[in-house]
């Protein structure tokens, strides 16, 4: 099991915005996580990541506890985390962005030729020097991503990957994440169902801090309650 | 029994005073993030001008009461109208730029009134307990501080003034949507924290007279009581005072008060190791 | 690593740095070499205040407390070992006092204002304790603490292997070559890998530490050599002006150091070298004219440096000489 999390629950003030989520995840899948504003698979993304600690309950990440640790640690198991709002060090440039990220995996040169190879795969190997606060939306979303890949990791938790993008670069960093998809496990935050739809092999429904629902995405898609509880007219369209 | 009533006292009278000489600094704090670096100086101002207008012949409860707020609310005011307001949410500059203003003053002040310690005698006689004497002016301090907190309460949680201002502590942006003022909340706030300073430090100038540095021997409890306290002035303020105050009259009692100021960092100091964001940054969420 | 020590700018910063460090003594009086060795210890502070907060990116506002503090150190270890302990320990006590606080403060988690406004109160404290230390019983072996008066005949710097302590001469090569090497070091540190972290989680510390770097020892690291640095500037101090006094752990001398920093320009390498002498060189000027209150001056510089060049002089001056350098290219064609 890649990711395991047993009776989880997250509270603030009174009000439970995690409230005993069991979910599981196994080698090599890519699972989605959707559900409408609120219904904490943002809190459960922190809690995965070590930026939120649990109120109650375990979770285990590649075979270890990681309930109470800290975000480098589980940085450090092997897992690429890519926040909601763009995480970048703004005043370096993409080139040294990516070898900080690569130099947890690999020494000296190597963390430079993987840097390199990875500035070709997202394709910004001519803005190489550029600080990236200077780079437009799209393209600072896919150095960060680009910085999560670059280190190989086991484990790839992304949180609203193509949030703020625009179509065309919404399809391009579903390209992306599939030509660099490899064997890897994938969590995926993601609001955008036409993004979804690209990617996801299954989804897992959240509502009211709760799993609602776990299937592939055709079968969530018809599942009247799904549709009822609070999506909507939501699946009808690409965008809201 | 004598001596354990004189402790008492004591120890309220740390608390209290503790809890005046930050209050001021707590309400610009609570507001705006920013800790004002010339705060000993509006502390020193208000005792300059409170000695200087006794001296002058006008009555001591007016010169304190009246005077010192109102010459020190006005300078903060000038002072947030020419420095701070032009670095609004660029916390880091503001600090810094308040830390200008507190040389500032602190040059400006020797140059025109001089070194020598400006002091007027302690008012209210004195009360005996037992064998020993306490100045009457210990229990008016402890009053005033307890008027205070009643004042700033009733302020924020009833005029429409604070109203504004609980809001745009909450969220800025909410409030100016709304249609408030945010820089004249902001002005007025920085106002009302500078007159409390005002006030505070024209209490103290008759106990420890006045000069030029007088606000560098308040600041460092008046800084460490405001961070411990944490985000929300009044609960915060006073939650940290009475801590910190306790521990620091205790040690006191028991050494010097070098060594009282000693635990009291070091007491704030494993306080924020456990609580970074103070006191009320974990408890007391959406209170004054 | 090795990049950067062979390359023309680090070549170029090592020959002009040790050109001028080498040629003052050839053009300087005794009385002005004298002054000048100063200027150079507080040079050294000033880098090592840049290093911890424009490099590391911790508000260090009392960073001037780890200089009293090794000023004091070196100087009660001096008189009761010799001044090769005191050296020593100058460098160690600040920098065991900065893992302490440090440990506390961001292994805590504690906010960047909340740190600031903490090492400043920490200062003041220690002021007031070091004042309240003129009774005898604060005295250390046969170093009294000697409260507001200090502590007078310091012991100056002696090699182990020389018959007499430094002269005035060798005293101003010391601390103007240990000025340099912070500076070059400095240098090499930014560039080197572990340099690279460091600037990395002053930019954005989560997502270093979404890299799986922890952004907590790094800065416990950067403010531990710092303090070490600022140690050292601060026995060199008390041994050039054998006197070693509680006014090194005052707000005001604090606020120098920041005004210095922020004035020749926060993070640059060379701009807190440029404000620390030119500051330094400015007040000492006052004080000899009696011209306006060193307060009332510092005060507005600081003020004038935030408002109005927040970025500091030098790369006011470089973004001067680049807009030169335009309008001549646009004049020549």
């Amino acid at each position: 099991m890649i990711v395991e999390t047993s009776d989880l629950w997250r509270t603030f003030g009174g009000v439970a915005a995690v409230a005993g989520v069991n979910f599981r995840l196994e080698p090599g899948e890519l699972r989605c996580l959707i559900g409408s504003n609120g219904a904490g698979k943002s809190t459960f993304f922190k809690l995965l990541t070590g930026q939120l600690r649990p109120s109650k309950g375990h979770i285990s990440i590649l075979g270890r506890q990681t309930t109470t640790s800290q975000p480098f640690e589980i940085s450090r198991l092997g897992v690429g985390i890519k926040t909601q709002v763009p995480n970048l060090f703004e005043g370096l440039s993409v080139r040294e962005n990516l070898h900080l990220a690569a130099r947890r995996t690999y020494a000296g040169k190597a963390a430079r030729l993987a840097a390199e190879a990875m500035l070709d795969d997202i394709e910004l190997a001519d803005r190489a020097g550029v600080p990236v606060r200077e780079l437009s939306h799209g393209q600072r979303q896919w150095v960060e991503l680009g910085m999560v890949l670059v280190s190989e990791p086991k484990l790839v938790l992304l949180d609203e990957p193509a949030a703020g993008m625009t179509q065309a670069e919404v399809e391009r960093t579903a390209m992306l994440l599939q030509r660099m998809r490899k064997d890897r496990a994938f969590i995926i935050v993601e609001h955008d169902m036409h993004f979804v739809r690209n990617i996801a092999e299954r989804v897992t429904v959240f509502h009211r801090g709760r799993i609602l629902v776990e299937d592939t995405m055709e079968a969530v898609t018809s599942n009247a309650e799904v549709r009822n509880a609070y999506l909507g007219q939501k699946f009808g369209k690409d965008h809201d | 029994m004598e001596i354990i009533a004189l402790s008492g006292i004591n120890i309220v009278y740390a608390v209290a005073s503790l809890f005046l000489l930050a209050a001021g600094l707590s309400i610009i704090f609570g507001m705006m993030g920013v800790i004002n670096l010339a705060h000993g100086e509006f502390l020193m101002l208000g005792g300059f001008a409170f000695v200087l207008s006794v001296n002058a012949g006008i009555n001591i409860w007016i010169s304190m009461f009246v005077v010192a707020p109102l010459v020190v609310m006005v300078i903060g005011m000038v002072m947030e109208r020419l420095i701070v307001r032009h670095l609004y949410g660029r916390t880091v500059e503001t600090i810094l730029a308040t830390w200008g203003v507190s040389l500032l003053l602190i040059g400006v002040t020797s140059v025109t009134l001089g070194y020598q310690q400006l002091g007027v005698s302690a008012p209210l006689g004195s009360v005996e307990i037992g064998d020993y004497r306490v100045g009457g002016y210990t229990f008016f301090i402890i009053g005033l501080a307890f008027a205070v907190l009643a004042f700033l309460y009733a302020i924020l949680r009833w005029s429409s003034f604070g109203l504004k201002a609980r809001g745009t502590m909450q969220s800025a942006s909410t409030a100016a949507t709304l249609g408030v003022n945010v820089g004249y909340v902001y002005s007025a706030t920085f106002g009302l924290g500078a007159a409390i300073s005002g006030l505070a430090g024209a209490a103290f100038a008759p106990i420890a007279g006045v000069t030029p540095v007088s606000g560098l021997t308040y600041i460092g409890k008046a800084f460490i009581t405001v961070i411990a306290g944490g985000p929300l002035p009044l609960i915060g303020t006073s939650t940290a005072s009475l801590l910190l105050g306790f521990i620091n009259a205790a040690v006191t009692a028991i050494s010097t008060p070098v060594l009282g100021e000693i635990a009291l960092l070091a007491a704030a100091i494993l306080l924020l190791r456990l609580l970074p964001a103070g006191i009320t940054g974990r408890f007391f969420r959406g209170g004054l | 690593m090795k990049t950067e020590l062979t390359s023309p700018a680090f070549i170029a910063a090592l020959v002009i740095g040790g050109a001028i460090v080498f040629a003052a003594p050839l053009f300087l009086e005794t009385y002005d070499l004298f002054n000048f060795t100063v200027f150079a210890i507080m040079a050294m502070l000033a880098i090592s205040l840049n290093f911890v907060w424009g490099i590391g990116g911790i508000l260090s506002l009392g960073q001037a407390l780890f200089f009293g503090l090794g000023g004091y150190a070196y100087a009660i270890t001096a008189i009761n070992l010799g001044s090769g302990w005191g050296l020593l320990a100058a460098i160690a006590v600040p920098c065991l006092f900065a893992l302490i606080v440090g440990y506390v403060a961001f292994y805590g988690r504690i906010s960047d204002v909340y740190f600031g406004v903490v090492s400043l109160t920490i200062s003041l404290i220690l002021y007031n304790f070091v004042n309240s230390t003129s009774d005898a019983f604060y005295t250390i072996g046969a170093a009294r603490l000697g409260g507001y008066n200090g502590i007078p005949s310091v012991p100056p710097i002696q090699a182990p292997w020389a018959a007499q302590p430094l002269g005035f001469e060798a005293m101003y090569m010391l601390c103007a070559l240990t000025a340099l090497v912070f500076y070059l070091g400095v240098r090499l540190f930014v560039r080197a890998p572990f340099g690279r972290v460091i600037v990395a989680v002053r930019e954005n510390d989560l997502r270093a530490e979404l890299l799986g770097y922890d952004p907590r020892y790094h800065r416990l690291v950067v403010f531990a050599i710092g303090a070490a640095m600022s140690g050292l500037a601060g026995a060199f101090f008390a041994a050039w002006g054998a006197f070693i006094g509680p006014d090194t752990f005052s707000v005001s001398f604090a606020a120098q150091a920041i005004i210095w920093v922020l004035f020749g320009g926060l993070g640059t390498l060379i701009g807190p070298v440029v404000g620390a002498l030119s500051v330094s060189w400015f007040t000492t000027w006052l004080g000899e004219v009696r011209l306006l209150d060193p307060n009332i001056a510092l005060g507005l510089l600081f003020i004038i440096s935030v408002l109005l060049v927040p970025n500091g002089m030098v790369p006011a001056l470089r973004r001067v000489l680049e807009r030169l350098r335009i309008v001549k290219e646009r004049a020549d064609t």
